[in-house]
């Protein structure tokens, strides 16, 4: 009868400075929770956007320089570099993971016996630090010790798998490592959207006379829309904030052969002295995830509003 | 000066009235039931004298004193809540006891209070447990239980027995008539159900977005609705609505119904004539129950005025205890109510006998009631 | 869904079934197998690991590396093992967890049970941090730890996952308690309780199931993070992450491969012992954390 928004308002004017402090409350619980995000989220925002069009070096100065440091950001290979293996790297992970994800989901949707098994085993990478990921999988694909040795002892020894050494190649090395940690999970939001499919529709489409497959290509993936939505959002947002894994795995190398603008804008920032740089760098991605995030929240709130 | 009175009360919530300037006043121990189609106002007023919801404008009194500021808890209500709102993590001793835990009362006097309540309710054997384990009948006593604990100057229902299957329904609003004609506590029931409405009300009042249609003892509303809307809405199955025409006639006004292909059916307006007569030559609804359009021998004995008419019937549906005649005036379908062993067969004529007693008539126009 | 998918599956030939659990195992295999060679290659001694095939069971059993790597390896400059990390990382993740979930259950009470003009802009701006890359943060961060002396402590790292945790935390108590039937928050109302009661008295109490999943989710978000420990901490607050990344990529000495996934596994194995023992919490926090908004 009442809408959500109006249901839970207390009563406006109760008298006394007891019953004011009570209405004040609500406000005042909220309010440092609030305070900190104003400063720590938007004031460093804003900061941090402030100090791209600065001469900022070592530490911050406050000299204003224009857009001298976004000038100096696009004429740096090192960037351009970032910015072609995050496109690399972003396309091929959220594409395996999906097609990983979404195969995964639908074998298990299978009545498969164990599933209570698999199911945890194809989702416990998402519970590791990427440093562990990427320490792991940093020796398991070194050319003289891991994969190409075992090759080696197995009796094919004319093996060769050096990627991770191999400035061309080791990015999809970062794409390997990654898509091992993600695509489990890629897998449980596909199998929750599997699983909240009318089963009538179902039952309908099988009376009409559709195979397994069609009901799948027809029916089922149409309605998986949302969890498509969503997983490409989470993907993309992990993606571009990728930092701890191409640390540990390559240390953004050979060379910086796997920089991505994250590292990219750790290296300017603190160990290249370029703090403006580095800071126009944030800012950049700032706005690659904005591009991504702001109009699926901005969806979700409409969405929800409508639900109700 | 009444119990509760409610005196030109507005609601808005943003730029929304929900409540336009609603005036109600009920004695104490009345049953007074807002009744209305979803989204008429009629939970949103039962808010505001709950002091859940804070009013827009006007006044609300309880025995004499202004509520308008005060905080639910200061009010003297209780309530029970659609939903039964049972605190989940607690049992249902503690579900009863918790406002007098609130209040402060010590252990001894609310472990009492409880038991008694409980016994009154018959759920005794259920304090232990948790609202999970009860069944929906069970549930609904203990918020009653909770309610009626507090010995509150006035009862708030927000239809509580919207959630139960049909069979219980009915139980219940005869257990809660009975709690109330022996307890004699004011009570305000909101309900969309008008048959509830009927069966508990001394007062009713129907709601349409926001604005108060008729307030009045279940009689007055059934009897003689004060517009179109509470015509249709109380009753069941519904009042028909007839398109109909007042015709100077030869001797008196007549009341013109259309048949169709046939020539239209023409009836005296005998004690309505006077009333009617500004209505001469306009459109007019005519408005008479099924049950006071019936086969010959069903009409009413005590009626002072009862009319004829030839009408074809489109579909019978017996019931058991009735059979219902559709047929069709004025272009609309019109219900008729007829014995169930009265003979009679889709598609062929049938003389039904109109009670003129219990008829109304409405402006086409305006929809309010001319006579 | 499975129940369709089982009628069919019934009709389907035995070979397309097999050929199903055999594609299901080699998924479970590639999973797996990474955490086998940590696991195997740990207790190998170095020699077997430089000269064998790493997917081999050991030959040799040692239980050294573990002890190397737990108080004995060297991190930077000092031969400590990882152990004092381990302690750092617990002295971070319990009151980082602790406050900000306190904070993000308040939160999400006012926001859905007491909600206020403007609370709905307040909450935007709480969903949508979330969201923020941290680096754009990293530089002004760095600044206001050094003036208000936190640089390079444990408390820095503890407010600085704080601060940034509680997006996350409103944003999961909010979802559950928006859930929560106001009429139960009504009728406490009339019962008397006021905004701490119902909170303490009817909220909790029912909240075990979220209060769970929000431990779980930043548990494992602030024991794995690497960035802020990376940038904010000092050779005496690293968390576990910066200290396993530091040993592993030592570029002096012998790389010890077996101490290096010794050291890993011990930096894994709380948040994978809070995975197996409440895995289906863990599942729903990711769910919340991504699917919902």
């Amino acid at each position: 009868m009442s809408t959500i928004a109006q249901a839970s308002v207390p009563p406006a004017r109760a008298s006394g400075a007891r019953a004011r402090l009570q209405n004040w409350l609500p406000r005042l619980v909220l309010a440092p929770s609030f305070a900190a995000i104003l400063v720590f989220v938007y004031g460093f925002i804003l900061f941090t956007v402030y100090l791209s069009f600065t001469d900022s070096t070592i530490l911050p100065r406050y000299g204003l320089v224009g857009w001298a440091n976004y000038e100096r950001l696009w004429r740096l290979p090192n960037w351009w570099i970032a910015l072609e293996n995050l496109a690399i790297f972003g396309a091929l992970y959220i594409g395996i993971c999906v097609v990983i994800g979404l195969f995964l989901a639908i074998l298990l949707d299978q009545k498969i016996r164990g599933e209570g098994v698999l199911r945890p085993i194809y989702l416990y990478p998402m519970a590791l630090s990427f440093i562990v990921t990427g320490t792991a999988w940093k020796w398991f694909l070194d050319p003289g010790i891991g994969l190409e040795q075992v090759m080696h002892h197995w009796g094919w020894t004319s093996f060769h798998f050096t990627w991770i050494k191999d400035t061309e190649m080791a990015i999809y090395c970062v794409v390997i490592a990654a898509v091992w940690q993600s695509s489990g999970f890629v897998m449980a939001m596909f199998l929750a959207g599997l699983r909240g499919i009318d089963n009538e529709i179902l039952r309908a489409a099988q009376i009409d006379g559709a195979s397994t497959f069609q009901i799948y290509r027809r029916i089922v993936i149409p309605q998986l829309r949302p969890a498509f939505l969503s997983a490409f959002v989470v993907l993309a947002h992990l993606a571009i904030k990728s930092y701890d894994l191409v640390v540990a795995l390559t240390n953004a190398g050979p060379g910086r052969a796997t920089e991505l603008p994250a590292t990219f804008m750790y290296s300017y920032t603190f160990a290249r002295n370029s703090m403006g740089v580095g800071a126009a760098s944030a800012v950049i991605m700032l706005m690659m995830i904005a591009s991504v995030i702001v109009p699926y929240v901005y969806a979700e709130i409409r969405g929800g509003g409508n639900e109700r | 000066m009444a119990f509760l009175e409610i005196v030109d009360l507005e609601k808005s919530f943003g730029n929304v009235r929900v409540l336009k300037g609603i005036n109600l006043e009920v004695e104490e121990g009345d049953f007074l039931v807002l009744v209305g189609p979803s989204g008429c106002g009629k939970s949103t007023l039962l808010n505001t004298i709950a002091g859940l919801e804070p009013i827009s404008g006007g006044e609300i009194r309880i025995n004499g004193r202004v509520v308008n500021d005060l905080a639910p808890a200061k009010r003297d209500i209780a309530m029970v809540f659609q939903s039964y709102a049972l605190y989940p993590n607690m049992t249902v001793a503690g579900n009863i006891a918790f406002g007098m835990e609130m209040r402060g009362i010590p252990k001894a006097e609310r472990d009492r209070k409880v038991a008694e309540v409980a016994k009154m309710l018959q759920i005794d054997h259920l304090l232990d447990r948790r609202p999970s384990r009860l069944s929906g009948g069970q549930r609904q006593r203990v918020a009653m239980g909770r309610a009626l604990v507090r010995d509150p100057q006035v009862f708030l229902f927000d239809e509580p027995l919207s959630n139960l299957d049909a069979k219980l329904r009915v139980e219940m609003r005869t257990e809660i008539k009975r709690l109330h004609s022996s307890m004699g506590t004011t009570i305000v029931y909101v309900t969309h159900d008008q048959v509830e409405a009927m069966t508990l009300a001394t007062k009713i009042a129907v709601l349409k977005d926001g604005v108060l249609q008729q307030f009045g003892t279940p009689d007055e509303v059934y009897n003689d609705p004060a517009n179109i809307f509470v015509a249709d809405f109380m009753g069941s199955p519904a009042m028909n609505l007839i398109p109909a025409r007042v015709d100077a006639g030869a001797a008196e006004p007549m009341l013109v119904l259309d048949r169709g292909s046939e020539e239209p059916l023409r009836l005296p307006l005998n004690g309505a004539a006077p009333k009617l007569a500004n209505a001469v030559g306009g459109d007019i609804f005519f408005g008479i129950r099924p049950e006071a359009l019936t086969d010959p021998d069903s009409a009413d004995r005590t009626a002072s005025h009862v009319a004829h008419g030839e009408c074809t019937i489109e579909v019978v549906e017996p019931t058991g205890s009735d059979t219902f005649a559709i047929t069709r005036l004025g272009g609309k379908p019109v219900v008729a109510r007829l014995r169930a062993d009265a003979r009679v067969r889709a598609g062929e004529p049938m003389r039904l006998a109109f009670n003129l007693d219990k008829t109304v008539f409405f402006d086409a126009k305006t929809e309010q009631r001319i006579a | 869904m499975s129940a369709e998918a089982g009628t069919t599956g019934a009709r389907q030939s035995r070979l397309s079934r097999a050929l199903l659990y055999a594609l299901l195992i080699v998924f479970a295999v590639y999973y797996l197998l990474p955490l086998f060679v940590m696991l195997v290659n740990s207790v190998k001694p170095l020699s077997e690991i430089r000269g064998g095939n790493m997917l081999a069971l050991p030959h040799e059993f040692t239980t050294a590396p573990w002890k190397s790597a737990w108080n004995e390896a060297q991190i930077g400059v000092s031969a400590t093992g990882l152990a004092p990390y381990f302690i750092n990382s617990i002295l971070m993740v319990v009151p980082a967890v602790a406050i900000s979930l306190i904070v993000g259950a308040l939160n999400g009470y006012v926001l859905t049970k007491w909600r206020f003009p403007g609370a709905n802009v307040v909450f935007s701006l709480l969903l949508l941090s979330c969201f923020i890359p941290f680096q754009i943060v990293l530089i002004p961060m760095a600044r206001i730890l050094g003036i208000i002396g936190l640089a390079g402590s444990i408390s820095g790292l503890v407010l600085v996952h704080v601060v940034y945790g509680i997006g996350f935390t409103t944003l999961f108590f909010r979802n559950y308690y928006e859930a929560f039937p106001t009429e139960l928050i009504r009728a406490a109302q009339i019962d008397g309780a006021g905004f701490w009661r119902i909170f303490t008295r009817i909220l909790l109490p029912s909240s075990g199931p979220i209060v769970v999943v929000t431990i779980i989710w930043q548990f494992t978000n602030i024991w794995n993070d690497f960035l802020f420990g990376a940038s904010f901490s000092g050779f005496d607050s690293m968390p576990m992450t910066v200290a396993l990344n530091n040993l592993v990529s030592s570029s002096t000495g012998v790389k010890e491969y077996n101490v290096h996934f010794a050291g890993a596994i011990i930096a894994a194995l709380p948040t994978l012992v809070v995975y197996i023992v409440s895995g289906r919490y863990f599942v729903r926090g990711l769910m919340a954390g991504a699917v919902k908004g």
